[in-house]
């Protein structure tokens, strides 16, 4: 198995602010890898030096074994989809394509054939005359990453690409970038903030924050077992306490989440010591009979939030707090009225729990 | 070559041009007039250097006379064309609907091209006594023989105010242009009156756009040449007509240096004030292009 | 007078007429010049004496019209030729001034941007005394010093031009600047990441993107060099611009409406360029760049 990208202990500057942190990881062949986090975090200054727009620190960059950071921007076989696509504006669909391989000097004949092969393969066959501005938001995409695909490059960076699209196109185009991944069968490494993309997209997450790796894995893994309270946070929606740890119980800790309240969570902790407890909406039942050892914590329906499959009941707990659980309604009138007493349960297995600042 | 040596080296290349142009063109230049002027003819062909020059200028009623009415009628035609101006251009800017906006802006545009020359001329055509005006005045019975309009005065304001109106509406329509009207409207939804709105909202916005009209107004007019000699006559008594005078007439290089000094010494007084005293500066106005 | 609030129709309709009536100013002189260009008579003066053709194609004295009056076609001429090498010099120091403004940082550049904006506030009659003295003083010296003849710093064209060129470069500079300024970065780095060498870029994506502000600035300075009196006065040689030539003819030696005739093909020449200036500039900003 080769990788056909590879970071070792990237790390980048700018003045006192260090953006990047001494960042490895290893990307194989044929895979589509994301890069997930929020703004600031320092996903866009690597995917520059990846690019070689930016001069790393210290560290290096291996694009299929063999080291990149003395080549120029021109010369690495990394081609870059950026984030508002940098169609050339004064040139139409099939000289935009053209260009690489142009600069590369490739043949007139070449050159068309090719062009048509990959509009063909990106499903626009009839598109090459057309000019930059009569196309709509999902077919600039795609001839923004044709232009890189026709150049067939090692590995193909896309930053943030989705962002200017509205929310319906944005879904589609999550399914397509998939499946154009699979059918060119190059590594794609997509930086972005919306988990879900990455989730979706991707067969390997790293979630990145304050420019460092907090976990790389798949996003089953990411989803199911964060490894820190920051990916736990980010990726997908929890409901978040903090507390204190009493002590062990069995193969879990009891934490006392204030007011009296304490639940059961997987894992150690020292005694004492202060801890954030994230569990999922879906985690949490709204049923009286609970397994033994479950968590169970008393309060009333405050509202009732629909969203379609994704609707919520939000429980106010003796506290005050809120507490979000998925419940879909099942169109009869469901018998949760506002005001309504209910009783939470989930499982201590589906509960985590981190140190605080972890 | 690495990429620092590349760029090092296409600035120096860019920075050649620029640094040639001004050098060679602008700065060393006025140095040669600053220079022309403390040269001072003791005997012929003797030279020295002092301030003789100067002191002739003060010395001659005629020459400071003439550089006090340039300035005087020069900020007379800023402040006509700027109060006759502002109500144009807000009209285009704000008024006029969009496609009546840039039909008059265009309109604008194009006499703004037109030479100095074929302006004067045109007024010339006009107010002659064999001219239009005139023409049309005895026509109509109220004049009993052809009047003479041109040669004074009024006529030369009238002729100055026209040749540069147009640079003072274009950079305020520029300016307002910009301005957001929902501005104006919460001036008004706020309880504004019409004039309030004006004077504390459309006219603080438009300044840079005022002061850069203004500017560029009082230079053109300081320094105008075929218009006060045109249409005023041999007592037009501009100041520019001097310089010429002494450089082209009576081959006096340093006199005409010392004027041309003077002038440029006025003229850069009075730009240095008008910024200083709104506020705004070089890069704000006449460089915002 | 304004977006929001409510005018009476009087006001309404006493502004209208206001603005027509500005126009009205406007237009006349340029209407009273042309106009006579096609009078019947040798003096451009009411009364009317019917429409002709000769203050154009006249080959006959009295009435030479003005495409066989050879002093002005040569006039034509020779501002034709000035207007051009002015227009592709300031375009060219304009692009290399643009790029080193809006790419590079170097110590002084606040200043050195300054004195690039300088020229246009000077009076243009001082960048020509300015230029003919330092021109003289280095044509002196080299006489002096060496012997050498150096005949083109003496009056004539390459002085004019310089003298134009000494100014038009900041315009050129201000308008390609503010079109370099709006250029996506982002299409520059994309066009690396395929492939393309520094120079490749430059070419393909950057120079297309300027090319209207490069064409826009060009027709003006062409313009504005067509026209210029001021500074080409003190710097004419042997060989006249149309200006002087036509200057000459009023103050001077009395003039026939051949020079209407001059004044309506300058005045349509000038504004169908400007036209394709704004044009050109419009066209592109619109097509989504």
């Amino acid at each position: 198995m080769t990788n056909d990208l590879e970071c070792e202990r990237l790390t980048k500057r700018f003045g006192p602010f260090t953006a990047v942190d001494g960042v490895s990881f290893e990307i194989p062949r044929g895979s589509f890898f994301s890069i997930l986090g929020p703004s600031g975090c320092g996903k866009t200054t690597l995917m520059r030096m990846i690019a070689g727009f930016e001069q790393p620190a210290s560290g290096d960059i291996r694009i299929k074994g063999r080291s990149v950071l003395g080549l120029a921007p021109n010369k690495r076989n990394v081609k870059m989809v950026f984030q508002h696509l940098a169609l050339f504006p004064m040139m139409n669909v099939g000289e935009n394509i053209a260009y690489g391989l142009r600069c590369a000097g490739i043949g007139r004949a070449e050159i068309e054939t090719r062009v048509r092969d990959v509009l063909v393969r990106i499903g626009l066959p009839d598109v090459a005359g057309k000019q930059i501005a009569q196309l709509s938001g999902g077919q600039k995409q795609r001839i923004a990453i044709a232009r890189c695909m026709v150049l067939e490059p090692d590995v193909l960076l896309l930053d943030e690409p989705l962002g200017a699209l509205d929310l319906k196109l944005r879904e589609r185009m999550k399914i397509e970038l998939k499946l154009l991944q699979h059918q060119f069968a190059t590594t794609f490494v997509y930086i972005t903030h919306d988990q879900s993309e990455a989730l979706v997209m991707s067969d390997r997450v790293a979630v990145m924050n304050a420019g460092r790796f907090e976990q790389i894995g798949s996003p089953q893994e990411l989803y199911h077992a964060p490894a820190s309270a920051f990916v736990a946070g980010f990726v997908g929606d929890s409901n978040r306490w903090a507390g204190r740890v009493l002590g062990q119980d069995g193969d879990g800790v009891r934490v006392d989440i204030g007011a009296g309240l304490s639940v059961t969570a997987a894992g150690s902790a020292a005694a004492g010591s202060v801890v954030d407890i994230f569990v999922r909406p879906e985690a949490i039942a709204l049923a009286a009979d609970a397994a033994p050892g479950a968590n169970r914590l008393d309060g009333t329906v405050d509202s009732l939030l629909f969203n379609g499959a994704a609707s919520r009941v939000l429980v106010r707990l003796a506290d005050g707090q809120l507490v979000e659980v998925s419940h879909v309604p099942d169109g009869r009138d469901g018998g949760l009225q506002q005001g309504a007493p209910v009783t939470l349960s989930w499982s201590p297995a589906q509960t985590r729990c981190f140190a605080q600042g972890a | 070559m690495t990429h620092r040596d590349a760029t090092r080296l296409s600035l120096f290349l860019l920075l050649a041009p620029l640094v040639l142009w001004i050098g060679l063109l602008i700065v060393l230049p006025h140095l040669g007039i600053g220079y022309l002027s403390l040269r001072e003819k003791v005997a012929p062909r003797v030279y020295e250097f002092g301030f003789g020059n100067y002191l002739a200028f003060l010395r001659e009623p005629i020459y400071w006379n003439t550089l006090l009415r340039t300035a005087v009628m020069s900020v007379l035609v800023t402040g006509l064309a700027l109060v006759i101006g502002f109500p144009i251009a807000y009209y285009i800017a704000k008024v006029a609907g969009r496609r009546g906006r840039a039909s008059l802006f265009l309109l604008c545009l194009i006499p703004l091209w037109v030479s100095d020359l074929v302006r004067a001329f045109g007024w010339i055509v006009l107010l002659r006594e064999t001219g239009v005006i005139s023409g049309l005045l005895q026509w109509a019975g109220i004049a009993g023989g052809p009047v003479e309009m041109l040669y004074s005065d009024a006529t030369v304001v009238v002729g100055l105010v026209y040749t540069v109106i147009l640079f003072m509406i274009v950079p305020i329509v520029s300016t307002l242009d910009g301005m957001d009207n929902s501005l104006i409207e919460a001036g008004y939804n706020l309880g504004g009156s019409r004039w309030t709105v004006l004077r504390r909202i459309v006219i603080p916005y438009a300044m840079p756009g005022i002061v850069a009209g203004c500017i560029i107004v009082f230079m053109l007019t300081a320094g105008s040449y075929l218009t006060p000699i045109l249409l005023g006559g041999k007592n037009s008594m501009w100041f520019t007509e001097q310089i010429y005078d002494q450089f082209i007439t009576r081959y006096n290089w340093e006199s005409g240096s010392t004027f041309g000094i003077l002038l440029l010494a006025f003229t850069s007084f009075v730009v240095w004030a008008g910024l200083r005293l709104s506020g705004q500066s070089l890069a704000t106005t006449v460089a915002k292009g | 007078m304004n977006v929001a609030a409510p005018q009476t129709k009087l006001a309404k309709g006493l502004y209208r007429a206001y603005v027509l009536l500005f126009f009205v100013y406007l237009a006349a002189p340029l209407v009273a010049a042309c106009a006579f260009a096609f009078n019947d008579s040798t003096f451009a003066a009411l009364p009317w004496k019917g429409f002709t053709l000769d203050w154009f194609f006249g080959d006959t004295e009295p009435k030479l019209g003005l495409f066989h009056d050879r002093r002005l076609l040569s006039g034509l001429r020779v501002s034709g030729l000035v207007g051009l090498s002015v227009a592709l010099l300031s375009v060219a120091v304009g692009t290399t001034n643009a790029f080193l403004f809006e790419r590079h940082d170097f110590p002084f550049k606040r200043t050195l941007y300054i004195m690039a904006v300088i020229p246009l506030v000077i009076p243009g009659v001082i960048l020509g005394i300015s230029i003919l003295v330092f021109a003289s003083m280095l044509a002196n010296g080299a006489d002096a010093a060496f012997g050498l003849d150096l005949d083109f710093l003496r009056p004539g064209l390459l002085l004019v031009i310089l003298g134009q060129f000494s100014f038009l470069t900041t315009i050129t500079t201000l308008v390609i600047g503010a079109r370099l300024r709006k250029f996506d970065v982002a299409l520059e780095e994309a066009a690396l990441n395929l492939g393309a060498g520094r120079l490749r870029v430059l070419r393909t994506i950057t120079l297309p993107f300027l090319a209207p502000a490069m064409i826009a600035a060009g027709l003006v300075a062409f313009l504005v060099s067509f026209e210029n009196f001021n500074t080409t006065l003190m710097l004419i040689g042997s060989d006249s611009t149309l200006t002087i030539t036509m200057y000459d003819r009023i103050a001077k030696l009395g003039s026939t409406p051949v020079l209407n005739a001059v004044s309506f093909v300058l005045i349509i020449g000038s504004g169908a360029l400007a036209l394709i200036s704004i044009l050109i500039q419009r066209d592109k900003a619109e097509s989504g760049h």
